[in-house]
């Protein structure tokens, strides 16, 4: 039996190596550059800030996300689908996009300000710690949601029902079913957000008010544009890997199996209770609506004028953008997926560090690493969507990854055994058994993947010559040129390309589970 | 035989490379050459006239245009570098990778600019930008601006040139006063943006009374969008000014051409593009004049450190900056 599994054990580990290698080569190639590593004390305010900021909104972001997700889980209603649907656009709008759909809401001439003045009372300031977390909270809340809903529907609906004849409570059913459920999933989706915002950089300078608000990424900034202290820049992003990997590691502690065993997949029906729950849960499902759309809908209002009057080059971008967003989506799906598989036979620490630092891994140092590693070889220009495709690759697997790990998990406990003795092995395997019952978090996180790649400005700017401009790089580009409302119009293109890309992919993975 | 048909494989692509016309490459900012900017223009009309390829080749804003020149050191493909500020020259002729022009510029810039290694092709003056209908009187000045309760939105000195520029301006008008009139800011200030595009746009969704930005702003919107509501808030002490400038990487494999460039862009045909396209001021007034609105806000005084001086002083006045925002 050993032996049929050996070419997967071998497959994931040299995945994860290659993993760690893109994260670490580029950081020493830019480590090598400079000599010598010294942090000076605004160094260390701006890791501890990233820190604070980055686990506010972690803890924000998914306490927030567990009613919400349960109220999904446990309620049917007319628009449940569109909701859920809707759970994947903040987190695909590009940081400047969505910053200027929050202001819209929140700012000094925002609704919220115009709704409290109107009524006599005095006007709220969105600008410091608070609007970080708020701006993280809105962009993760939706990712949060969808991964713990994913737990919810992963609970066998043979285990709900026997709950449901043991004539189990809510708390009960928290106690046996819903806890041990959110203790196998929580961790991961804290460590994703926490990660992801670390190395948040134009939201937290744009809303935390001044300099008091600088993170890693900014001083990696300072060191890479106007210094070009290299080794300053490489030691700050050794830091933010530090950061991460300890992150990643008290996860991989915490976290604990459900252990529910196998069930039928059977729809899930959970009870509904009645009462003051049915109303916390429809306070929480209206409040995250109107949360989500209202920005959202500030996005869709400030670019529909310009649509008519848009640049030539926007329509080409769009159509690399796709391109570069198909391309790293199926590739990370399938290494994702492969990690996962290999992780969920047995626990590894490597493959959870390979498929969690790239998220902690700083932009610009990647970006500038691949430059110089690349420049002996080859001019960088021309290699600029294939650097940009693995660079996508590399950023959106640990999301595939923490997605697919509690089902895969789920899998190979509840089948494994099963389709061992049956000698279901390799490609029979992956079509009748994981595919099958991975369709779900395989859709969603293929969009997830899809749609990051799209709004993903990192390297390209680096790399990008004249004619290999993505959406995002115009869009910059635009917005640097007065060209406001033109720029508008090409983010709504580009967060509706993100959002169309991931429906399709989220709502095929749906249909193919149903 | 083998041999011969990769031979001959080779030479077949080679015998195109050999007859192609020589390539001059300029490495610049993405808005310079993006299809709204001067670069389409000026690429027609210099190839017009050197039998050659003129290739701009973006790299990122103004501020990351020197880190991408350091990055790719002698080995570079560019020829010439478009775009960097007089805040960053004398780190740029630290690095040794820029040859001298040796040329005498005649230029209508407000005042001196000699550099042994850099020209001039534009310049402007920083300014905040207001909405005159909503702000029919601006302060004067930056203690005026301090003692008022208007809001503005302004650009970090360590991600962005405007940013610096701010910094540069503050330290040329006020010298060791400068933390006292950061200080008196710190309360104006709503917040500090990455680059000028997110601090722009936080204005124009009034998010602020006025904006770090250049006194030529209100002319783009009077230009291109037809509106008139745009203004730039004259200060007493003088305005800090951007001179915008190319050079001559040594590593160079066309000098020559590189050279006719550098005349070309101190021409009619070059400098007649900026106005509109850049939306700064020609380094050379073009003899059909300035366009309508560039005349509106002139301030009377310019400020500029030089070089060195600017390059000197950038660490402290990046430090007093911080402790004085930093509540």
């Amino acid at each position: 039996m050993a032996s049929r599994a050996r070419p997967l054990n071998l497959i994931a580990p040299a995945l994860a190596a290659l993993l760690l290698a893109l994260v670490l080569a580029p950081l020493a190639a830019v480590g090598w550059r400079g000599a010598g590593l010294s942090l000076g004390p605004a160094d260390w305010a701006a890791v501890r800030f990233s820190i604070t900021q980055a686990l506010l909104s972690a803890v924000f972001s998914t306490a927030l996300a567990i009613p919400v997700a349960r109220a999904l889980a446990r309620r049917r209603f007319p628009g449940r689908t569109l909701l859920i649907t809707l759970m994947g656009a903040p987190f695909l709008l590009p940081a400047v996009v969505a910053v200027l759909g929050l202001l819209a809401v929140f700012g000094r001439s925002g609704l919220l300000n115009q709704a409290l003045i109107a009524l006599g009372l005095p006007p709220i300031s969105i600008y410091g710690l608070h609007g970080v977390v708020l701006a993280h909270v809105f962009l993760n809340l939706p990712l949060a949601t969808r991964m713990i809903l994913q737990g919810w529907l992963s609970i066998p609906s043979e285990r709900i029902r026997l709950a449901q004849s043991l004539g189990f409570g809510p708390s009960e059913t928290f106690r046996h079913l819903e806890g041990p459920m959110l203790r196998e999933v929580l961790p991961g989706v804290v460590l994703v957000i926490l990660v992801i915002c670390l190395t948040s950089f134009a939201v937290v300078l744009t809303l935390g008010g001044g300099p008091s608000a600088t993170t890693i990424e900014l001083a990696i900034y300072q060191a890479v544009r106007f210094e070009f202290d290299l080794s300053r820049a490489a030691g700050l992003a050794g830091v933010q890997l530090a950061v991460g990997s300890l992150a990643a590691l008290a996860a991989w502690l915490v976290t604990s199996p459900a252990g529910f065993g196998a069930g039928l997949g059977r729809e899930l029906n959970l009870s509904a209770p009645e009462g003051w729950r049915r109303a916390g849960d429809i306070a929480a499902l209206s409040a995250v609506a109107l949360f989500l759309s209202l920005p959202l809908g500030a996005v869709l209002l400030r670019g529909l004028p310009g649509l008519s009057d848009l640049p030539a080059v926007v329509l080409p971008a769009a159509g690399r953008s796709v391109l570069v967003a198909l391309a790293s989506s199926s590739i990370a799906t399938t290494a994702a997926l492969t990690l996962a598989l290999a992780a969920a036979r047995r626990p590894q620490m490597l493959l959870g560090a390979a498929a969690t630092l790239p998220l902690a891994t700083s932009g610009l140092v990647l970006g500038t690493g691949l430059f110089l590693l690349i420049q002996p070889f080859a001019t960088p220009m021309t290699l600029a969507l294939p650097v940009t495709i693995l660079v996508n690759v590399a950023l959106s697997l640990p999301y595939l990854y923490r997605i697919l790990l509690p089902e895969a998990r789920a899998v190979h406990s509840d089948y494994g055994r099963l389709a061992d003795s049956l000698a279901i092995q390799g490609w029979s395997r992956l079509r009748w058994l994981i595919l099958p019952r991975l369709a779900r978090p395989l859709g969603f996180g293929a969009g997830i993947a899809a749609a990051l790649s799209m709004g993903d400005l990192g390297v390209i700017a680096l790399f990008a010559g004249e004619r290999q401009a993505t959406l995002p790089l115009v869009v910059s580009q635009l917005t640097g040129a007065y060209r406001m409302e033109a720029a508008a119009s090409a983010a709504l293109i580009l967060v509706t390309l993100s959002f169309a890309l991931f429906w399709a992919c989220d709502a095929g993975g749906r249909r193919a589970a149903a | 035989m083998q041999r011969h048909l990769l031979a001959a494989g080779l030479l077949t692509i080679a015998t195109p490379a050999l007859a192609e016309t020589p390539v001059l490459t300029v490495l610049t900012y993405d808005s310079f050459t993006s299809e709204w900017g001067p670069g389409p223009a000026i690429e027609a009309a210099f190839e017009a006239t050197c039998a050659c390829d003129l290739r701009f080749v973006p790299a990122g804003d103004g501020a990351a245009l020197l880190a991408r020149v350091q990055l790719e050191g002698a080995a570079s493909d560019a020829d010439v570098v478009l775009g960097l500020d007089t805040s960053l020259t004398a780190a740029a002729s630290a690095t040794q990778l820029f040859a001298p022009h040796g040329k005498t510029a005649s230029t209508n810039l407000p005042v001196d600019f000699a550099d042994p290694n850099f020209l001039p092709f534009d310049w402007g003056w920083f300014a905040f930008v207001h909405d005159k209908t909503k702000l029919p009187e601006p302060p004067k000045s930056f203690e005026a601006l301090a003692a008022s309760d208007l809001k503005i939105v302004i650009q970090d000195p360590r991600s962005s040139t405007p940013g610096l520029g701010l910094l540069m301006w503050v330290k040329a008008a006020y010298g060791d006063r400068a933390p006292e009139i950061w200080q008196g800011l710190a309360d104006n200030i709503v917040t500090v943006t990455p680059g000028w595009s997110e601090a722009y746009g936080l204005f124009l969704e009034g998010e602020a009374d006025m904006v770090l930005s250049y006194t030529t702003s209100p002319a783009y919107h009077l230009i291109a969008e037809s509106d008139d509501t745009k203004g730039a808030a004259l200060f007493d002490e003088g305005h800090y000014m951007q001179i915008e400038v190319a050079g001559k990487l040594a590593s160079s494999d066309q000098p020559d051409l590189a050279d006719q460039f550098l005349d070309f862009m101190l021409t009619e045909a070059f400098q007649s593009v900026i106005p509109q396209t850049n939306w700064m001021y020609p380094a050379v007034t073009p003899a059909s004049g300035l366009p309508e609105g560039f005349d509106a806000f002139r301030p009377a005084k310019s400020l500029l450190l030089a070089p060195a001086q600017a390059q000197a002083a950038r660490d402290a006045a990046l430090a007093e900056w911080q402790a004085a925002l930093a509540r």
